[in-house]
This record gives C-alpha cells, structure tokens and sequence, in this order.
C-alpha cells in the first residue's frame, strides 16, 4: 500500500508553495523521516520528508506550485527480499528490474518528459527563449502548460513578451521539440537567460521570497495609508545600564545584553497604551490584540525576514535577548519555520546595525505599526540650555493612518523615547 | 404486483434526460425512464432540434436547386412536393428515437411510459396507457424539459396562430408567414418556409436579431437573411391576433404606434417556459425561482433531498447539450464520480443559413467585464474553400485575452459554423491561447482555415486579407 506524501500545512495564511527540487529521485528509496523534497513558500523553505519507507514516486514535478493537502508523491512499500536500505541510489533513478511492474502512481495525470506534448504557442515560446518547461508551473487541465504560463513566467523574470508585436518576426517552432523537449534541470538552478542581454546588464530571475517582499511591500503601499512619525532619543542611560551590567547579564544569562530587550520592552509599554499599533484591519472591523507578537527584522542572504517574538508582552530582558538570538540565527542559517514567521502584531527594524541615520519604515500588512532604529550618534544637543554631546538616535514610526491617529502614534513614540531615556520608567511601567 | 426498486428514475426522455439514463445505466444503477408521449426523444428529437433540422437541410438543398445551381452550371426544372419533404423528416425522426429505444435496451433501462408525478421523495407515481403504477426510486432526476411560451392575448390554435411544434408540419407553404421572435427558433423556422417561398416577416422587441450573442456577428446574419429576403421589423411585439377565414390579422406594436400586419400563417417564438405542470414539484415544495426553474445546488440536487433536476427545468441556457452534459454530471455525482459541466465552453448555434455559432463570451460580455480584449476576424470571402462552395456571407470572430493571448469567446457567422465552433470550443475547454489554434495545421483547402486566420489576425497577422 502506498502512502501519500502531502503538503503539510505550513503555517496560519499560507495555502501554496513552489515544488523547488526533488531531494530523493523517483524510484529511489528513501528512509523514515528522509527530506525527500523543498517547498519554497513566500516566507521560507521548507523540507517535506518521508512518514515511511519504501520507493519513492513523485506526483509533481519541479517548479509547480502546490497547494496544502496536495500528494506530491508517494512512498511505496519496497518489493519483498529487498533491504530497505535508505542510502542507495542517489541520482540513480532505480534500476530497470525495480521499476517493472510497478504502476505508476495514480492521481493527478503526469506524462514522462519525454512524451510531454506542448501546445504550439508553449512550444514556440520555450523554443524562443530556451526555456526549460518542466521549471515553469503550469495551471492548465490535467496539468497542461498554457501559454499565459509562460507569459507570467517571463514576466517574472524580467522579460515579458508582447503578445502580439513578437509573435509576428517568430521563428516557427521545430518540429522535434513536440517530441522531446529538453530534460529538466535535476537541481532548482535557475533558468539561464537565453535572450544575448546587453554587456552592461545581467538579468537574474526573481526568488520566489524576492518577489513575495516586494509583491508585499508594494500592497502595503497601496492598501495602507502610510504616515510616519519621528522622534530623538538621548540613549545615555541605555549604553550605562547596558555598561553596567554587561558582564553579569552574560554570565547569568547565557546571552549578549543588546538594545533589542530595550527597545522590546519600551514597545511593549507603548502598545499596551496605544492598542491601535497592535492592531489590524480585517475588512469593516478593527482587530485588536491581547498580546504583542514583535516582528524582528533581520537582514539574511535570501532577502529581508521578519521572525517573531511570540508573547513578547510575557518575556523579560534575558528572555527577549534569548529568543532573539535564536531566530536571528537561524535567519542566518535559513531555516525559520513558517511559524516562526507569521504572526506578527508589530515590527522592530533596526536599519541602524547597517549605519542608517533616518529612514521611514514601510508597515508589514497587515499590521499598522512599525518602528525604526537607527544609529546612535554622537551629536551636540541642548540640556538645560547648554550644549552637551550625547549619543543620540533618530527613531521612526511608521503606521496606518487608517486605523492610527497621529496624536496616538506621536504619543506612542514619545513614550517610547521617555522610557529608553529613564528605563527605571520600565521597571515601575510608568 | 410489487414493483421493482430503482436507484434512478429519471422523468422526461429529452437530451438531458435519455442521455442519463443511459449514463446511469453504463455506471450499474438500476434505471427507469418515464416519458409521457410514446417515442422517446423529448422535445429535440420530436418536435425540435431533429425535425428542424430535417426541414432546414431539404429546404437547403430546394433553395439551392433553385437559386445557386446554374451558377455551379446546373440546370434543372426544380419543384416541391411539401408531403416527401414532411415524410422524410418524419422518417429521420422515427429512426432516431427508435434508437434511442434500442440505447435504453443496450443499457437496460426501463422505459416506462405515461405522466409522472412525485408524490413522496423517492415515489413516483405514473398514469399510463396501461394504468397507474407507482415507482419506488433511491433517487429521481426531473428532466421534463420546456414548453413554447405564448403571448398574453394571441392564443394558439394549432392551424393559424402556431408554436414551433406546429411550424415543422405546416400542411402547406403560406403564402406570408410573421414570426415573433429573432430567436433562434424564429430565424430557423423562419428560414426554411422563406426558403420554401414564403414571405416572412420577423417582429423582434429588441433592436437586433438573436439578442444576446455576440452583437456585431448578429448583425452579419441579418444582412445576409435579410439579401434571402426576410423581412425585419425591430422594437415591436405582437400585442394580438385575431383569424378571420384564412388570415391572421396581427396587431404589431411599436412604443406608442400600433399597425396591422395580414398573413396567412402566425408563428409565435419568444421562447420556452420549464416544464413543471402536474409533476407535483410545488406540492413537494421543491424550490423555485421567479421564473419556474427549479433551483439546484452544484450537484443538480434540488431543495428536496434525493429530487435532482437538468436541463431546460433549471437555470442556464435552453440547449439540448447543455442538458446533456448535466444529466451526466449529475448522475456520475450520484455515483460518487467527480461530474462537472464547464458553462464557460457551451457553443450555441443558430442554424440558419450563413449558420450562426458561438461559444464563450461575446464582445459585449468581455467589455461589460472589463476585459481587456484582443479580436481577429476573418470573412469567408478570402476562404478558398468558402469561395470553391459559393458561399460569400460571414467570418470567423475570436476574443482573447489582451495580455494573456487565452481565448474567450469565438462567433462564426458563415457555411458549417456549426461544426466549427467544435475547434474553439475544444480551445476554450483547454485554455488555449490564439496563438495556439493558429499554430495548429488545419488542412487546406478547408473552412477550418478560416479558423487558423481569425486566431492569427488576433495577433495582426492573418496572411491571406
């Protein structure tokens, strides 16, 4: 009996995920919980392993999107006699004795590669901009490529096609391409550009993550009302409490003593005030929320991520710091879960660890506050009408007008601003 | 006498229904059919599509004889005789719904004639021939189809004032016929007496024939019926009727203005209510709309749980294949199979002659959306295969997609549209793209070829205009 190997459900509001690449051949076997393929979501890669042992069928092919629920393969019991050893095989697609027999596996009609027949306009544009048509996700029945397919993916790559103007100066296609189109690429290696592309540009297609940040950050544009707040903090008293107590927090807590905790706590206390900033939009009703979920921006190699902090509103200094750098660590390694990054109420983005003096932060839908640090500098300003230097740092917020007043969000900032500058303020939350 | 349990009785023996049982019977339910009149067939294959078509097919063949043949360098002395021509067609009708018998036996069905009526869930009772007997069903599938409609004040009499069942047997050709109604039904019946050499006059209330379609392809068809000599007369309605000896005296309406036309025969085609009469559907309280269909859910079950219905008795288009294809679905969903009927790919046919088809969207549909569109037309005119026929009239039209190249909807005016629009429909049911149909070989020289050059012209680039 076969058993179905599905997509899990990944996390709260994410129903799809690219099929990336086959970490396991068809055919080959594969061993109790063995990675046997990588879903690509908008937030993250995932890896899907096997429940059982025995041979391994893929149902999908590289490149689909695919949905919850959905069987991307299956693992059937390995013939009798044969050790189910799970190393083997490697690239090997399994020997021609396993694979007599054996039916293939049923569901969702998929035709070998080499008998893949492609509608003449697919042919054509495949053809045309050497595209491997195993990589693109096709929407059409059964399975089928349409041509609108590889319209959006072209789009997506950069090199969208008139539809009509392009077609008309069209090689006609080859004929033996309907036969045996190119195989696909055994690993997820993008699509190399075929069209000669000027010396001074290299055309590099989108990450499905790169597309996702900037899908979201352009509908955050669009459906929000935008509007940001500034405000100085004299961050004396944070860099001396920090000085002071350096060496002991490290020691008792395993655990850098950062800003992160400082600027958490001052949130916290800030949102508890101002709920609006912890709130959401969800149609006509305003959703606000019992906890504070901080979203932690940390810059990774994929592009931009944002962990969270769950219950960041429950967790003290060492506890804030801790959980911190653990997600930024595995930021680092990619290997957050998609639970680790969902859920978000509020966001923290420190542009300052890159040198940024002032920016306007740019909200993460569908929550409405955002706040922006930045570096601390040393900069003369005026104390009790004198002119004193201090290490001063810029800070933004930015949020939804929609939902937030500016006098809430002004108000939100200066609280902040007066806690981080007299953090006794935090102790007694006043 | 203890009746037989059947897990499928299906009321009504039209398209919809014959072709469910048929499918029921393929999949191994036990299934019964009920049809009130004696030949099986339902309305298409007695007094609709079938004998229409019979008709529009000789008075083709006569209409050509007399008016295209020298040209192809024919000469014959060229008569009617109305009985042969009625005779015929009676006979394509009896070999058909014999065959459908002889499908009923191939996949044991039960054919049980008489009138039917559900009185429980599950229970349908049938006054027949042979008495009243009571059929015990798991399930009941209502195919009883649709009736012509009339008009307030203008009552039929089955000899003057006629529907379209009367239409197909007139005893003899009048000398002026008035339809109401550029329905499909209007135009084809129209059609085949003007051919016979009728003068017709077509009263529609709209402003354009086949109202509904694609506009600018209606509009195509009206010259060309009206160079056959078909006379319209738009944004009026017959308000009534009166025969005096042989002649009907028609009060034709036009907004304030109201004018008498004379003609010998009246026929009225404003088309067909669903069919609901002694059935027992109100009284079992099955939902309906405003206008009498029966409402159903996405499995054709309607508000009385194990009641299903198809086909003209519910919503969407009055089309013989419309209700085929639901009878299938709803009977392999009964099965547990996963049945499906895409409404977005259902062609419609106008059978006239330039005949008229069309599937998906028409051009105002696509606007009205805000698509954007991208449209190739080809006449037939530059067909060399039309041009071989003598056939001038029409084009291919194809909507697509203006960013996407994905067709959306095709209307063909013009010789065999009818069997064209197979190809878009096909294109359409697997999200073709123009560009795909175009890089298709169609076979020269063929009217398909019409079909390759409207898919390029969506492009701009149709080679032979």
């Amino acid at each position: 009996m076969a058993i179905e190997i599905k997509v899990p459900r990944l996390a709260e509001s994410i129903s799809e995920a690219v099929l990336v690449e086959w970490l396991k051949p068809d055919g080959g076997r594969v061993g109790v919980d063995e990675p046997v393929a990588t879903l690509e979501t908008d937030k993250a890669a995932v890896e899907i392993a096997a429940a059982d042992s025995g041979i391994l069928r893929h149902a999908r092919r590289p490149g689909e999107t695919v949905h919850v629920g959905d069987v991307i393969a299956r693992v059937e019991a390995a013939p009798a006699g044969e050790p189910e050893a799970p190393a083997a095989r490697g690239g090997d697609n399994g020997g021609p004795a396993e694979r007599a027999g054996e039916p293939l596996p049923a569901g969702r009609p998929q035709v070998a590669d080499a008998e893949r027949v492609l509608s003449p306009a697919v042919r054509r544009l495949v053809d045309e901009h050497g595209l491997d048509p195993a990589r693109i996700a096709a929407t059409g029945k059964g399975g089928r490529l349409l041509k609108e397919d590889v319209l959006l993916h072209l789009e997506r790559a950069g090199r969208p096609e008139a539809t009509s103007g392009a077609a008309a100066v069209a090689p006609g296609p080859a004929s033996e391409a309907a036969e045996a189109p190119a195989p696909p690429a055994p690993a997820a290696r993008p699509p190399s550009p075929a069209t000669p592309t000027d010396e001074d540009e290299r055309v590099v297609p989108m990450s499905r993550i790169r597309l996702r940040i900037a899908e979201r950050l352009v509908r955050a544009q669009h459906t929000a009302a935008i509007l940001t707040t500034f405000n100085e903090i004299d961050m004396s008293a944070v860099l001396e409490l920090r000085a002071r107590f350096r060496e002991s927090f490290e020691q008792r807590h395993g655990v850098r003593l950062g800003f992160m905790s400082f600027f958490t706590r001052a949130c916290v206390l800030g949102l508890e005030e101002i709920p609006e900033l912890n709130a959401e939009i969800r149609g006509t009703d305003i959703v606000y929320r019992r906890h504070v979920h901080l979203g932690v921006a940390v810059g990774a190699e994929r592009g931009l991520v944002v962990p969270v902090v769950r219950h960041a509103d429950g967790l003290g200094f060492a506890e804030i710091e801790r959980e911190i750098a653990r997600l930024a660590a595995k930021a680092h390694a990619g290997t957050l879960t998609l639970d680790e990054l969902s859920g978000g109420t509020f966001t923290l983005s420190n542009g300052g660890v890159y040198g940024s003096l002032l920016s306007t932060p740019i909200l993460n839908p569908p929550q409405s506050g955002i706040l922006g640090m930045h570096k601390i500098e040393k900069r003369p300003i005026a104390v009790d009408d004198q002119v004193v230097i201090r290490p001063m740092m810029y800070v933004a917020v930015s949020y939804d007008h929609r939902i937030v007043d500016g006098e809430q969000a002004v108000t939100f900032l200066v609280r902040v601003k007066e806690r981080l500058e007299d953090p006794e303020r935090m102790l007694f939350e006043v | 006498m203890a009746e037989p349990r059947f897990d499928l009785v299906v009321i009504g023996s039209g398209p919809g229904g014959y072709v469910a049982a048929l499918r029921a019977g393929q999949l191994g339910l036990a299934t019964a059919c009920v049809e009130k009149y004696p030949t099986l067939g339902g309305t298409c294959l007695n007094v609709g599509c079938i004998p229409s078509k019979a008709l529009l097919d000789s008075s083709e063949h006569f209409a050509f004889a007399r008016t295209q043949a020298a040209a192809h360098g024919i000469r014959a002395e060229v008569s009617l005789d109305l009985a042969a021509m009625m005779k015929r067609k009676d006979g394509v009708v009896r070999d058909l719904t014999r065959g459908v018998e002889g499908l009923f036996r191939k996949q044991k069905v039960t054919h049980v004639q008489g009138v039917a009526r559900i009185t429980a869930p599950g229970r349908v009772e049938v006054e027949g021939p042979e008495g009243r007997r009571a059929l015990e069903a798991q399930r009941i599938l209502v195919a009883t189809g649709s009736k012509p409609v009339a008009l307030p004040g203008i009552a039929f009499d089955g000899r003057r004032i006629v529907h379209s069942t009367d239409a197909l047997s007139l005893p003899e050709v009048p000398r002026r016929l008035v339809v109401v109604g550029a329905g499909a039904i209007g135009l084809e019946l129209g059609s085949v007496w003007r051919r016979l050499g009728s003068a017709v006059t077509v009263i529609e209330v709209m402003d354009r024939i086949v109202p509904g379609m694609d506009r600018a392809s209606g509009d195509s068809l009206r010259r060309a019926l009206e160079k056959q000599g078909l006379r319209f007369v738009f944004g009026a309605s017959a308000s009534a009727a009166r025969v005096e000896g042989d002649q009907v005296h028609v009060t034709v309406s036009a907004g304030e203005t109201t004018r008498e036309e004379v003609c010998d025969v009246l026929l009225v085609a404003v088309g067909r209510r669903p069919y609901t009469d002694g059935l027992g559907a109100r009284e079992l309280g099955i939902a309906m709309d405003e206008r009498g269909r029966l409402e159903v859910n996405e499995k054709f079950e309607t508000s009385v749980p194990g009641v299903f219905a198809i086909g003209d008795v519910i919503r969407g288009p009055m089309l013989a294949h419309k209700a085929e294809e639901e009878g299938i679905a709803a009977v392999e969903t009964m099965a547990g199979l996963p049945g499906h009927v895409h409404y977005e790919a259902i062609p419609n046919v106008v059978y006239t002659w330039p005949e008229f088809a069309s599937v998906g969207l028409s051009e105002e549909e696509a606007r009205a959306q805000g698509r954007e569109i991208a449209i190739g037309s080809f006449p037939f005119i530059a067909n060399g295969r039309a041009r071989a026929m003598g056939e001038r009239e029409g084009q291919v039209r194809i909507l697509a997609d203006a960013k996407t190249d994905r067709i959306l909807g095709a209307h063909i005016v013009g010789p065999r549209a009818s069997d064209l629009i197979a190809e878009l429909a096909l294109a359409i049911e697997f999200g073709a793209s123009a560009e795909d149909v175009a890089r298709a070989v169609h076979a020269h020289p063929t009217l398909p070829e019409a079909v390759k050059e409207a898919a390029l012209a969506v492009a701009g680039r149709a080679l032979h205009i």
